[in-house]
Formats: structure tokens, C-alpha cells, sequence
């Protein structure tokens, strides 16, 4: 064997192993990382965002909407955002989505993370069709749910008496107001944030979500029968669906009444206790 | 003065470039010059060049992303690009954090904290790092190096904000300062790494006069990829090592200039690298 050989390899081994050692320590730390990143962010993102999980996959961080946005209302995350760093968002508190008709961020989007189809319905694209986030209101300090007349969301609202309309309600309080208070149209509100922009409580009273916390689904187990679509729905549905049901009762009303009596009067009589009648 | 001048003058211009490249995206984003616009992840020359990073769209491809035909388009005219001039050319004209680690090398040669026998890390480790980085960018669904890439947080925190971001880069400094000479861009960086593989047959290189030589092994303290001077004093020969950055350091501490730069055709190198 020689004998100078073997240290060699020896430390040759070791330092592969030391390798395997750092490399497995920062494979882990860099993985709960990364994992840390798939949690959702209550942060909006630009018009016409893939849904989130395809779109932290798709953006490559270039920053090109941001640059395009003529209103600086679109940043890129840092590291010390909630969020992937490098990927847009907007918070409309502080600056909201003008819904500009030419549609510069998703237009720049050189991925498709940003995707022009997504704002597209029936053939005609429109920023209109944009869903960043869905408007929610809270009617506990909402000053029009109070009784005062403030209609500043339905002012700075892009799409006013569409996004939101205004509900028309005497106010029996004073017997001689009204409450006119902004209601949010789900179907067309957009998530822009001028509403939350302008809202004047001291926290905004309407607030934008993204679509993943504010909107909800009836399910397809639910038929609206009076529209004529839902109706068509089921008409379509396969036939052979196979109910379970429970069993009826046979016994009449009276036997169910004494048999429940009986049962009381033996669980009185084990407990001599009367609370539980 | 002059003499200075003309004894960093590869130094300067690659400072120099660097600065104009980030301070034009920085421009574009802050003041609307769309001369380019985006970032070093992938971008728009002239309102109609696009340029993407190769390896951030590798790792989205991994990721399983759908890749459009502008990034793929971008990818292409880089690639043509790093393969004409190689790759690592990125590394020492563009890249914002070499700026960090030379100077921290610059640091450490003045402090003496220079010559350490045994080097604390093998430069396959980027290698490595770069099958990890694809293997984790397909596990977890998103390019995972762009997640924590230094690379990233520095550029996109000089055009669009920093943040915490900062950190990151006073890390690696520390690092390179202390831990390592190019501990970052010479060892670990996949980026770098990936940049090595795509340059490899790159026609501009370095080339060695050994009747030139004077042996004062300057290049070889300045260096950040040193292993590919091994022939240099030895024999005349093109450095054809993939890891060179192209930052023409050697080319300037060399009294003798016994450097140039040349234009080495494929078939040469291939002849020579047998």
C-alpha cells in the first residue's frame, strides 16, 4: 500500500463530505425559504395576473410593468416584503390602480405572467375586465352606513353605478333621511383601490382583497332555478344520480311523544334530579 | 495621472460600464429615458431588442412556467452575445456585485489577508449549485436562485429600491473580505457557474506571451479565477480557461505585457484544448 497515498484521499473524502454537510445545511434554510414564499400575500397584483401560484412561477422579476406604470403605483417587492421579492404589487391605500385604457403594465409583461387575455371578454379587451382584488365594505364604520352622506367611493370609482351603486334606504332614525350607502357589485368590480384611496375614515371603511380571501363560490351543487342558464345547467347535468335518503319514520307522532316521555322519566328517576326536564 | 489612467484602464471601463448599464435601467425606471427598460432579469433595448437572462429562464422552465416567444427570443440574442465574447463577460462589465467582491479581494490583498494555502471552498460548488437551484426550482414551482439571487437584490434594489436587501450584499462583502477571496463570484455563484458553461468556446480570449514573461506573478495576484493562468510563464498559449471573466486585469498589472487580447476561432481552440 502506499503510504502517501492514503492521507490524500482521506482528505479528499473529507472535504467532499464537509461539502455535503454545508450544502445539505443551505439546501435547507434556502427550501423553508422558498416554501415561506407560497404562503399568499394580502398584496395586489398589476391587471391581468395569472393566479398567484402560476404567476410567482411565470414573473421573472424584470420590473418592466413597474417601469410602464405612469402613475408609480406598481413597486417591486423587496426582501422585506410579505411577498416573492422581485414580483409587482400595489397598495391601494396608498396609491391605487388608475385603470389606465391603454393597459401599459400587462401590455409590457414580456412573460404573459401579466396576461392581455386574461382582460379579454368576448373578443374586446378592456382594463374593465381587469380582477385584482374584489372591494368589501365595512358597515360598522362605513359614514354612509351611519347615516351621513358621503358617496367618496362611488366618486372615485372607475366604474361608478356598476362597481358600486348606491342603495337607496329611508333612515328611521331621523324619519326624514336617507342612508345611501355603497353597495359593491362583485361581478364588475375590478380591485382597482380607488375607493379605498378615497375612503376618509380614519382606516378605510372599503377595502380591497385579493380574490383568493374576498371572493366565494355557490358550488355546482346549488341550481339557481329561475335564471334560465342554471336551468340549462341541469338539464345537461347526468342522469343517473343516485339519492341516498334516509328512512321514514312510519311510527305516528304520538308513539314518538311517549316513547320520549318514557325516556325522560327513567333518566329522572336514576338522577331523582329535575334540571334536565 | 496618465499613467494611472492607462494602468487601470480595463478597471475603469468596466466601472464605468457597469454604472452606465444600471444607471440607464435606473434612469428608465425614475425618470421614463426609455433607452432600456426592465432590468438585468430581462429587458428592452431601444423599445425593441429584448434581452433575457438565460439562467433565470432555465429555472422558470423548470419551474414548469410557459416561456414566451419575447423571453425566448431575448434568451437567444444573449446567448448569441455570450457566445461570441463569453459569458462570464456578464460577470466583470455588468454584474453589480463584482464591484463588491473586487473590492473586498482589493481589501484583502492590502490587508494581507491574502494568501491562505488551502482555499476553504472548491469552485465546483457553483456547478452544484446550479443543479440544486433547477432541481428546487421544479420542486417548489418558482426559479429558486432568483429567490435569494445577490445578483438581484442588488440591481433590482439599485433601479427599483432596496429594502432589506442591502443585507445580503454586506454579507457576501464580509464573506469575501473575510472568508474567502471571491468567495462569491469565484466559488459558489451559479449564475457565474452557468455563465462558464454557456462562454466556454467564447472567440474573444486572453492571450500569453511566455517570451514576454518576466515571472513577477502580478496576474496571478490579481486574478479572481486563478487556476486558468496554470501555463501562464510556461509556454505561449491562449488562456482558454471558460471560467475567465474577461476583466483584463492581467492584461494590466503586466509590466512586460505579456497579455492581449485576441480573437481565437473555435477550431484553434479546439485544437489547442486536445
Amino acid at each position: 500500500m502506499n503510504k502517501i497515498d492514503t492521507p490524500k484521499r482521506r482528505l479528499f473524502l473529507q472535504k467532499v463530505l464537509y461539502g455535503v454537510g454545508y450544502a445539505s445545511i443551505g439546501t435547507i434554510f434556502w427550501s423553508a425559504y422558498l416554501s415561506k414564499s407560497h404562503a399568499k400575500s394580502l398584496l395586489l397584483r398589476p391587471p391581468g395576473a395569472l393566479l398567484e401560484k402560476d404567476f410567482i412561477t411565470t414573473c421573472i422579476r424584470c420590473g418592466m410593468c413597474v417601469n410602464a406604470c405612469p402613475f408609480d403605483v406598481l413597486q417591486l417587492a423587496t426582501i422585506s416584503k410579505n411577498t416573492p421579492i422581485g414580483t409587482p404589487y400595489f397598495t391601494p391605500r396608498e396609491n391605487a390602480c388608475r385603470l389606465c385604457p391603454d393597459i401599459p403594465c400587462t401590455t409590457a409583461c414580456p412573460t404573459d405572467a401579466l396576461d392581455l387575455k386574461l382582460l379579454t371578454k368576448n373578443n374586446l379587451l378592456s382594463i374593465n375586465n381587469a380582477k385584482m382584488g374584489l372591494a368589501t365594505v365595512n358597515t360598522q364604520s362605513c359614514l354612509a352606513y351611519l347615516g351621513l352622506q358621503c358617496t367618496m367611493c362611488i366618486r372615485a370609482c372607475p366604474l361608478a353605478d356598476v362597481a358600486i351603486v348606491l342603495k337607496n334606504e329611508r333612515n328611521p332614525r331621523t324619519g326624514m333621511h336617507a342612508f345611501l350607502t355603497p353597495v359593491v357589485n362583485p361581478n364588475h368590480c375590478t380591485g382597482c383601490g380607488s375607493c379605498e384611496m378615497a375612503c376618509p375614515t380614519n382606516i378605510a371603511s372599503i377595502k380591497v382583497f385579493p380574490l383568493f380571501i374576498s371572493q366565494s363560490d355557490i358550488g355546482s351543487h346549488y341550481i339557481v332555478g329561475w335564471k334560465k342558464e342554471d336551468e340549462e345547467r341541469l338539464k345537461k347535468s347526468s342522469t343517473d344520480i343516485t339519492m341516498s335518503r334516509t328512512k321514514r319514520n312510519e311510527k305516528s307522532a304520538l308513539d314518538n311523544v311517549t316513547e320520549l316521555s318514557h325516556l325522560i322519566l327513567i333518566d329522572m328517576l336514576s338522577k331523582t334530579t329535575v334540571s334536565r326536564a | 495621472m496618465n499613467n494611472f489612467l492607462f494602468r487601470y484602464r480595463y478597471y475603469l471601463a468596466r466601472r464605468m460600464t457597469q454604472i452606465i448599464v444600471l444607471g440607464t435601467y435606473f434612469l428608465a425606471n425614475f425618470y421614463g429615458y426609455k433607452i432600456v427598460i426592465g432590468n438585468l432579469s430581462s429587458s428592452v433595448v431601444f423599445g425593441f431588442i429584448p434581452l433575457s437572462d438565460p439562467f433565470a429562464t432555465l429555472q422558470m422552465f423548470f419551474a414548469g412556467a410557459v416561456i414566451s416567444a419575447d423571453i425566448l427570443l431575448g434568451v437567444l440574442v444573449v446567448l448569441f452575445f455570450y457566445g461570441i465574447i463569453g459569458g462570464r463577460f456578464f460577470c466583470s462589465w455588468v454584474c453589480p456585485v463584482n464591484i463588491i467582491t473586487e473590492t473586498a479581494a482589493a481589501i484583502r490583498r492590502k490587508l494581507g489577508l491574502y494568501d491562505k494555502a488551502d482555499a476553504l471552498f472548491s469552485r465546483n460548488i457553483r456547478y452544484w449549485f446550479i443543479i440544486i437551484t433547477l432541481i428546487l426550482s421544479s420542486i417548489f414551482s418558482l426559479g429558486a436562485f432568483e429567490m435569494i439571487s445577490p445578483i438581484g437584490i442588488a440591481h433590482r434594489g439599485i433601479i427599483f429600491g432596496f429594502g432589506f436587501g442591502w443585507f445580503f450584499l454586506v454579507a457576501i462583502f464580509l464573506f469575501d473580505l473575510f472568508s474567502q477571496k471571491y468567495g462569491w463570484c469565484g466559488h459558489i455563484c451559479p449564475l457565474g457557474g452557468f455563465n462558464t458553461l454557456v462562454g466556454k468556446y467564447s472567440l474573444l480570449k486572453v492571450e500569453h506571451d511566455a517570451d514576454k514573461c518576466v515571472h513577477s506573478l502580478e496576474c496571478f495576484s490579481v486574478c479572481p479565477e486563478v487556476e486558468i493562468l496554470e501555463a501562464v510563464g510556461k509556454k505561449s498559449h491562449v488562456i482558454t480557461g471558460a471560467a475567465c471573466i474577461k476583466c483584463a486585469r492581467c492584461i494590466e498589472v503586466c509590466e512586460s505585457g505579456a497579455f492581449k487580447v485576441s480573437v481565437v476561432s473555435l477550431a484553434k481552440q479546439l485544437k489547442e484544448g486536445a
